[in-house]
């Protein structure tokens, strides 16, 4: 698979499309499994790792998902294309920093992957694009029959699927969503929405775009827990807060217009004239206003810019991205300097500019 | 604005939740990777914040000091980690350890997740050969990985004959298990080559 492909599409978190994708960006779910005669990867030999990674690539390629799926060999990808599929979640940045034999299959829609040698020998991911769990439950559960089928999984009938953590232990399922929550955090009660969904052991976390920076009220929703309750009771433990959620935003941000349409107004405006106009940004400060603008968009603030268009520059404007797209390899200053021109080249285009 | 530890410049803007807290960390890069190692989880991508849930907090209640070194030299037979290990590391070291160590793992496991019983899916197994039906549990299975270890044992000792022993005796172990191949490091791949 050529990476660099990649960099043109947008990838499944961020295509904008799906129930509910003003506010829900993405649904997902993830799955750890270990093979049972192996022991867990913080304990294997070099020889073990390399082992468990050849079973699985093999396994995996020889069942039926896998023939739908590009393998790639991650321990020998340099730094930057790691940071890139990091960039795209498509592996998580423990896997990418790892050492040793590991790897990814990924599918064509970027839908499902499965990550070898993480912190389980085998992460299998899958996500959808919008406010869609249920599918994304159903299609991970297909490619884990098949997986399983040929692969035998750690597994316990007390403590269920064993995983190397004990808190993944027994289903081993993740289910989460990415949020969009710019009117609560304006209005500074998201804080209080936090609160709320720890009550009922859910977890929140904001996002990171590149190694560091926050990106800008994207929040991630998930289950906390993974033992004692069924992978569809979890599913819809998370499914059943979202519309709550959704809910408080919408209502936050018809507030927000009614109380403070200028202030908004102002806001939003702002944002949009520094990402046309800026010499030099960092990636940080571009997930913050491209957020804002992105409000500004669905509230009808901001007229001749699509949701789509910003969805994408939220992932071209990363570092590995903007570095695969630019062709060249380029320290911080220099990036800043790239992703400033990479924003006003963009806006230039007009309303129905897109990016080149 | 600066690392809230250093007077760096702050990189990593983190949204945690402890006990209802709500808390704003503002790290550089340096003492990001301290937090973040001593967290579950190293990313924003997953999730595993859940964590915190009782792994570095005290274990069991009523342990006396020598009570706890001695269960911390406890040893897992097949991957040969102790608990002193897991204590530090927050990882296990095989499937195994779910068994060895479930005295001590039950009530960290349900300080955690509030419960001590899977109730979930259970796995497909492999098909194995006619009339031997497979356990739904793995524990059989568990076992090469302390069987591989004493034949690595056996080598290192020039002791041939004892690792063509062990060895015979994972394979019978493995071919109930994984009948078809991909088994043996070196056997041909089951399926088309992958590029
Ligand atoms: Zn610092
Ligand atoms: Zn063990």
């Amino acid at each position: 698979m050529k990476l660099d492909t990649l960099a043109d599409a947008v990838g499944e978190w961020l295509r904008g499309t799906g129930p509910e994708s003003d506010i829900v960006m993405s649904s997902r779910v993830r799955l750890a499994r270990n093979v049972a005669q192996y022991p867990f990867v913080s304990r294997m030999s070099d020889q073990d790792r390399g082992d468990v990674e050849r079973f699985l690539r093999e396994r995996i390629s020889s069942s039926s998902v896998g023939k739908q799926l590009d393998y790639i060999d991650v321990g020998r990808l340099e730094e930057i294309d790691r940071q890139f599929l990091v960039e795209r979640q498509l592996i998580s940045r423990e896997h990418a920093e790892a050492q040793g034999a590991r790897g990814v299959a990924i599918d064509g829609l970027e839908q499902v992957s499965l990550m070898i040698n993480e912190e389980d020998h085998l992460r299998i991911q899958c996500m959808h694009s919008g406010l869609d769990l249920r599918g994304a439950w159903e299609q991970i559960r297909g490619v884990d029959d098949q997986i399983g089928s040929a692969v035998p999984y750690a597994y316990h009938p007390k403590w269920g699927y064993l995983t190397a953590c004990p808190t993944n232990v027994g289903t081993g399922i993740r289910v989460s969503v990415m949020l969009h929550l710019p009117a609560l955090v304006i209005t500074r009660q998201i804080d209080k929405v936090f609160r709320s969904l720890h009550k009922i052991s859910l977890a929140v976390r904001g996002l990171y775009g590149e190694g560091s920076q926050a990106m800008g009220d994207f929040y991630q929703i998930s289950n906390q827990t993974t033992l004692g309750k069924s992978e569809e009771e979890l599913v819809e433990q998370v499914g059943d807060v979202v519309p709550v959620l959704i809910d408080y935003e919408r209502r936050a941000r018809e507030f927000l217009v009614r109380e403070t349409q200028q202030n908004v107004h102002d806001q939003v405006s702002r944002a949009y004239g520094i990402l046309r106009t800026a010499q030099t940004i960092t990636a940080e400060e571009t997930m913050q206003l491209l957020s804002r603008v992105r409000m500004g968009v669905l509230l009808g603030l901001i007229g001749d810019v699509k949701i789509a268009d910003i969805n994408s520059l939220l992932i071209r404007t990363q570092p590995a991205h903007l570095q695969k797209l630019r062709g060249v390899e380029l320290d911080t200053k220099d990036r800043n300097i790239e992703r400033a021109r990479y924003l006003r080249r963009h806006f230039e285009g007009g309303p129905s500019g897109s990016p080149n | 604005m600066k690392c809230q530890e250093c007077d760096k410049q702050a990189v990593f803007h983190i949204t945690e939740l402890e006990t209802g807290e709500v808390r704003e960390l503002h790290l550089c890069e340096d003492h990001a990777r301290t937090y973040l190692n001593q967290s579950e989880s190293p990313e924003g991508d997953d999730d595993e914040k859940a964590s915190g849930g009782g792994l570095t907090g005290p274990l069991t209640v009523g342990q006396t000091a020598d009570e706890l070194a001695l269960l911390d030299k406890k040893a897992c037979p097949m991957c040969g980690i102790t608990f002193f290990e897991f204590r530090n590391q927050g990882r296990l070291g095989c499937p195994h350890d779910y068994v060895h160590f479930e005295k001590e793992l039950e009530p960290l496991i349900a300080n955690i997740h509030g419960a001590a019983q899977h109730t979930g899916r259970k796995p497909q197994r492999p098909q194995a050969d006619e009339g031997s039906q497979l356990p739904e549990g793995t524990e059989e299975l568990t076992t090469v990985i302390g069987l591989r270890r004493s034949m690595q044992e056996a080598i290192a000792c020039e002791d041939y004959e004892q690792a063509r022993e062990v060895r015979d005796g994972i394979r019978g172990i493995e071919d109930r298990w994984l009948p078809d191949a991909a088994r043996d490091p070196g056997s041909p791949p089951a399926g088309p080559p992958t590029s």
